[in-house]
Parts: C-alpha cells; sequence; structure tokens
C-alpha cells in the first residue's frame, strides 16, 4: 500500500509518500520501522496505542486500532491532528 | 561558617588560573520550540548564538557529558510526535537519533501501562562510568543508559515499584505540563548513590545503584491542611548537592527552601526550612536551587508568587535571585541590572545554573525567553538574549582551551 507520510516524519523517510507491507496497521508500521528507524515511537507508544496527537486513514476513513486490517490496494494516511490550531 | 573545597589537582595555582582563563563556556539553552547554544568569549563578555537546533520541537533538556566534553544530548519532543533524545559528538554540527529512547516496560503487577510523554531530565552518570547517563521523564519514570545516550532502560525498582508507582500518582495529578521525575544526582564519591526526586512524589534515595530506594521526607511541609507523613503530597521542585561538600543539599520545594546535612544518622537527618529567612513580602518559593561549585554554604533561589492561584510569576513584577552565604541563615537580594518593575517573567527549575570559574557567574533563562548572565555570582546582571521562545533549561558547559 501507498502511505502519505506528514511533514513532521519526512526527516525519516525523505519523501512525502512511500511505499509499504503488511496485512494490518501494526503489520504496517513494523515495515516502515525497518526502513525508517525511529518513526514507529513517534507515532504509536509502548503501549501499542496511537498517540495521543497522531490520525490514522485508511482509504479516507479514521482508524485508531492497530490491528485494523489492510489490503495491498489501501492508500494509508499518516495525519497530525488538528489540535488546538 | 564557610567551606571550601580543596583544589580539585595538585596544579599549582598559577597554572590553574591560566587554565581557567583560557576556558570557554558554552550556554546550552533548551526551548519551548528549539535549542540554542551560546558561545561565550574567554571573559564572558560576548556571546555568540548558534542556533535554532530542532526549530518547532519542544526540547526540554540539553546536557554535555563533561566526561568526553563532546557527547550532547537533548530531550526533544513535538507537539505531536512522540518523545525521543538527539545525539551530538561534535557541539549540533550533526544530530543523530536514539536507537532506543526511554520507553516504559510493558505493564506488569496489575499496574496500568503507561507511555513517557517527554523526557524532562538528563544526568551524565558517574566520572568512572563513561558512557553512563540518566533520563527522567514525565509521568515519572526513571532511565538509563550505558552506551552514551543510544538505547535506554527503564529502572524496574522505581517505574514498576507499586509503592513508588501510588505516590507518583496519575498524569492527572502532575504539574500543569504532567509530573515530572527530577534532580537525578550521583553522589560524585560513589556511583552507586543516587537521588532524584518527583513533582509530585517525594525525594528518594539509592545506594546500591538504584536497584532499592528509600525515602528523604522528614522535615519537608506540604500544603496546609495535608498530611506531611503521605509521600504523595510532597513536591519537591529542585534538589542540588553541593560538590564542595555531598553530604549536604539543599532543595526548593513548592513548600519552601530547605538544607539536608546528611550525618549518618538517619533519624537526624532532617530537612530545615532555610527559606524562613526569605523576605516575608518575597517567600520561599520558586522553581530553581542553584549550589556552588566550591562554597557550600553559597546557594541561590529564584523566588516565584506562588500565593492564592500560583501566578508563577515574579512576585510583584520585580524579578530578584536570592543568594546565601551562611547556608541559609540569611538571604541577600541580587536585582541589579535586572528589570525594576513590570516583568513577569520567571524561573524554570533547569533554567538557572552556575559556571564554575574562578568567580562564577549565574545563568538564567527565562519564561519570556530572555537569557541572562549575573557577573560576580550574580551581584550584577545583563542580557546576553532576548526574543527566544520560552526557556525550559539553561546549562553551561566547559570547553576547554
Amino acid at each position: 500500500m501507498q502511505v502519505l507520510i506528514p511533514a513532521a516524519l519526512q526527516s525519516y523517510t525523505r519523501a512525502a509518500r512511500v511505499a509499504a507491507t503488511g496485512d494490518s496497521l501494526d503489520a504496517m508500521f513494523a515495515d516502515l520501522e525497518q526502513r525508517y528507524p525511529g518513526l514507529r515511537f513517534r507515532v504509536v507508544d509502548e503501549r501499542g496505542l496511537l498517540r495521543p496527537n497522531m490520525r490514522i486513514f485508511v482509504n479516507g476513513l479514521g482508524v485508531r486500532e492497530l490491528r485494523h486490517a489492510l489490503q495491498p490496494e489501501d492508500a494509508v494516511a499518516i495525519v497530525l491532528a488538528l489540535s488546538g490550531g | 561558617m564557610r567551606r571550601t573545597a580543596p583544589p580539585a589537582s595538585p596544579a599549582s595555582s598559577s597554572s590553574s588560573s591560566r587554565r581557567k582563563a583560557a576556558t570557554r563556556l558554552v550556554l546550552l539553552v533548551a526551548t519551548r520550540k528549539g535549542a540554542w547554544l551560546f558561545h561565550g568569549d574567554a571573559r564572558r563578555k560576548t556571546w555568540t548564538a548558534d542556533g535554532p537546533h530542532f526549530l518547532g520541537h519542544t526540547i526540554s533538556h540539553l546536557q554535555l557529558d563533561p566526561r568526553d566534553g563532546r557527547t550532547l544530548l537533548a530531550a526533544a519532543k513535538t507537539g505531536h510526535l512522540g518523545p525521543t533524545i538527539f545525539r551530538s559528538t561534535n557541539l549540533g554540527r550533526s544530530w543523530k537519533e536514539a536507537q532506543r529512547p526511554p520507553a516504559f516496560a510493558q505493564a506488569s503487577g496489575g499496574m496500568p501501562g503507561r507511555a513517557v510523554d517527554h523526557v524532562f531530565w538528563l544526568t551524565p552518570g558517574h566520572a568512572s562510568e563513561p558512557g553512563s547517563w540518566y533520563a527522567g521523564t514525565s509521568p515519572q519514570g526513571l532511565f538509563r543508559s550505558e552506551d552514551g545516550g543510544v538505547s535506554w532502560l527503564p529502572l524496574p525498582a522505581v517505574n514498576d515499584n507499586p509503592q513508588l508507582r501510588e505516590w507518583m500518582g496519575s498524569v492527572q495529578d502532575g504539574t500543569p505540563d504532567g509530573p515530572k521525575l527530577h534532580s537525578v544526582i550521583v553522589d560524585p564519591r560513589d556511583a552507586k548513590h543516587l537521588y532524584f526526586a518527583m513533582s509530585g512524589g517525594g525525594v528518594h534515595e539509592s545506594r546500591d545503584g538504584g536497584a532499592s530506594w528509600s525515602t528523604l521526607i522528614q522535615g519537608l511541609e506540604v500544603v496546609e491542611g495535608f498530611d506531611p507523613g503521605t509521600v504523595t503530597f510532597h513536591d519537591p521542585h529542585c534538589v542540588r548537592l553541593c560538590p564542595a561538600m555531598p553530604d549536604r543539599l539543599y532543595q526548593q520545594n513548592h513548600c519552601g527552601i530547605y538544607r539536608l546535612d546528611r550525618n549518618g544518622n538517619p533519624a537526624g537527618e532532617v530537612w530545615q526550612r532555610i527559606g524562613r529567612k526569605m523576605p516575608k513580602r518575597v517567600g520561599d518559593i520558586g522553581f530553581p536551587m542553584v549550589v556552588h561549585p566550591r562554597d557550600a554554604d553559597t546557594a541561590w533561589v529564584f523566588p516565584m508568587d506562588g500565593t492564592t492561584v500560583w501566578p508563577r510569576t515574579s512576585p510583584a513584577g520585580r524579578p530578584a535571585a536570592y543568594v546565601t552565604r551562611n547556608a541559609g541563615k540569611s538571604w541577600q537580594r541580587l536585582d541589579q541590572g535586572l528589570p525594576e518593575s513590570q516583568a513577569w517573567w520567571t524561573v524554570k527549575r533547569q533554567a538557572m545554573t552556575a559556571d564554575a570559574l574562578a568567580t562564577p557567574a549565574l545563568y538564567l533563562g527565562t519564561t519570556s525567553g530572555e537569557l541572562w548572565i549575573g557577573r560576580d555570582e550574580g551581584a550584577s546582571w545583563s542580557n546576553i538574549a532576548r526574543h527566544l521562545p520560552e526557556i525550559y533549561a539553561v546549562e553551561v558547559a566547559e570547553l576547554g582551551a
């Protein structure tokens, strides 16, 4: 799947869009972490929860559960939440 | 009584003076919106800004390793991204992220799992343990690195200790920016002898390198009406150990200024509220506590308004440091050069320090983004920089000749 990377995380990926694999969001982040070490922890905390000001959209729908299943053709967006302006 | 430490080395005083004269200082300034380094000349007259580093990142603390003089650690997060630590070994020309930043272990023993919100405090380890560092976090946790800050492991005797967890409370019980573990202190005589403090949650000591901890709160007061026997209610803001006399600690607390002289007898180890001698109109509330590098009777504070709703501003809008030169028996106001009125800033707990030159200077960063030097041990203040973001921490490091 294609993953849209916010500007705040492009210091890891050096790109606004990257390809990733995985049958769930959790697996997708594991794949991203392998290639861009450190990225996952900035988005997902040590309890496996999405950090409070991060949002994930899959094909335009907001998702918070990292066990959410993914298909190869899905479009995933990591978004910095609009929290307070 | 004035307690003065012996010279650190057998070098003659003239060679020591030459060494000190050639010493260059760098101020490490951590702010809500990035980090700056201010390089001083040999006379501490002019300062050259290097920054911003990490513009837009919240930097809680910036520390240079005094053991190698080159490893610089920055505790960082952003408004959205999780916490991490960046490392530089060339004074900030390039930075690399820690491979394993501080993170709590998985929940165990029925206690709820926690996530580090930000690394708040960085302390280099003992001189005999190169590469060792400690980090205090919010919510409260203590972490150690043994590889110069590349990877960090939690100390389970703190982070997973049911008693300490009870005293820490929850995230909602902490200070406005989150509950803090701070003032991580390593006894210069013994790498295994450690202290830390928690806002709130008291002062704690280990003599076995962090495997077990005991509480040091005798004599400390709490907010009126609460039970001082309950550790949760104790809110130390900043604790410092005197390098000249490591059995002496000074503390700025939510409820006053204290001194503790360790005498080896637990029953006799009682914090003395030395802030009672501060002027009543100023009070003895504040955040930073600064000790003299060689004189254990000299210490500085920077009071703030802690009345009613806790404005956290300079009392009456007139900022001033106060110094004691007799271990707290009396205090003198040091405000020459500081604004005389309508200055409503204050100084956070890591944002005031002293250098170790022959006549130390003080340095402080304000909540309004001003950086000040207090020459001659704070006798005369002048501004180094203004218009920076809110300053969270100021450290001073020697770069050598």
